[in-house]
């Protein structure tokens, strides 16, 4: 048995990157919904990006990951934005019947930030 | 019936001896049923052409048409079949060019102007049979052929995906949709957005004749699909008649938006996207 993948979390300015670049196993994004909301709370940080553009394949589980990360960080005030999503990933989610309810996405991850930023204007804090 | 070659009939020497009158009357009979389309003297050389194999097989005392000595009859019947597929006969109009041959030959023995008995009709009756059989073959054959031309031409017409602006695609839908076509289309449109990075898709239907509950799911899919990569998809040009089919089938296209044409969705694409179009003397 190997042990969990760590997704690592990257603090940009007021915005979290978590670039995922493996195939996640289901404890893995329970480990990543973890750390996310532990490092949002510990730096306040009003967005989170989701850069899934190396991932292959997706299941139902890792479908409902994102909404769940985007509720979560909604919590602490925090907009999540999945950016780079792949064509097959897309396909797959939409025949799972998945929607991501309020999580936004982006075709990439310089788009993600741009419309994180843009959020950020129309609600100062 | 035996197919071997000690077969004690003489039929190769009633084709031969008959060959003038059988000739021509085939030519007459086999002419009747195509009504002038094929010229007379075109319908002589390809069945004299024929003729002449069918002879050559018979001569050899082999009564398979499978064999070898009917290799340039089978030929020759399948090159004949497969023009007159293309050419748009029905499977009956091109059967009766063989079995044409066979009332000829009936005709003609029982006028008993040449030898035939029981045995050569029998013998040539089981032969033009096989013969006629293996016409309907080729001529199914080369029908699935124009099908199969047919269905490459389809895909090949499929649907291409344009750019309309920086960041705006376009796919202009024509004909019928079906799964598969729908899923190419998809594909094709999620891919050209990753490449091109295009934030605005425009899906436009104008050339869709009719629109069912699968269509209908099939293109929200492809919008709920372009909205999870991060692009905007806009579907323009429904007809009126669609409008009204997809309203009784209580279809819900939800907050996806609509376009009555193209020129409004690339309108709307356009704001979105921070671009105003104004006339050059400052109209709008």
């Amino acid at each position: 048995m190997t042990g969990v993948e760590r997704i690592p979390i990257l603090k940009i300015g007021d915005v979290l990157l978590a670039s995922i670049q493996v195939d996640l196993q289901d404890r893995d994004v329970l480990a990543l919904q973890e750390d996310l909301a532990e490092k949002i709370s510990a730096t306040g940080a009003h967005g989170v990006v989701l850069d899934i553009s190396a991932v292959d394949i997706v299941d139902s589980f890792i479908g409902r990951m994102f909404a769940t990360i985007a509720a979560t960080s909604k919590l602490f005030d925090a907009h999540t934005v999945v950016v780079g999503m792949r064509p097959a990933v897309a396909i797959t989610l939409v025949e799972l019947g998945l929607t991501l309810g309020e999580v936004r996405t982006a075709l990439d991850l310089e788009k993600g930030l741009a419309i994180l930023a843009e959020l950020g204007e129309q609600a100062p804090r | 019936m035996t197919n071997g070659t000690g077969r004690s009939d003489n039929l190769a020497d009633l084709l031969r001896a008959g060959s003038t009158p059988l000739a021509a009357r085939w030519v007459e009979l086999a002419a009747a049923p195509l009504k002038g389309r094929l010229s007379v003297a075109e319908l002589a050389r390809e069945l004299d052409e024929l003729y002449a194999a069918i002879l050559a097989g018979v001569a050899s005392g082999s009564r398979d048409i499978q064999a070898e000595p009917y290799a340039e009859a089978r030929a020759l019947l399948g090159d004949l079949s497969r023009r007159r597929a293309r050419a748009g006969f029905t499977p009956s109009e091109t059967a009766i060019g063989v079995f044409a041959l066979k009332q000829a030959l009936f005709e003609l023995v029982d006028r008993a102007e040449v030898g035939g008995g029981l045995p050569e009709v029998v013998a040539a009756s089981q032969l033009l049979d096989g013969l006629g059989l293996w016409t309907f073959e080729a001529y199914a054959k080369a029908r699935e052929e124009v099908i199969d031309e047919q269905a490459e031409q389809l895909l090949e017409l499929t649907t291409p995906v344009v750019k309309l602006w920086d960041g705006v695609l376009a796919v202009p839908l024509v004909g019928t949709l079906d799964s598969a076509r729908t899923q190419v289309v998809m594909e094709k449109l999620l891919e050209s957005l990753v490449v091109t990075g295009a934030a605005h898709a425009i899906i436009d239907i104008t050339g869709v004749l009719a629109v069912d509950t699968q269509v209908a799911q099939h293109l929200l899919k492809t919008v709920m699909a372009a909205r999870l990569m991060g692009a905007e998809c806009t579907i323009s040009g429904i007809r009126p008649h669609i409008a009204q089919t997809i309203v009784g089938l209580g279809i819900e296209f939800g907050d996806i938006t609509t376009k009555a044409s193209l020129a409004d969705a690339l309108r709307h694409a356009l704001r979105r996207s921070g671009v105003d179009v104004i006339a050059a003397d400052g109209r709008r």
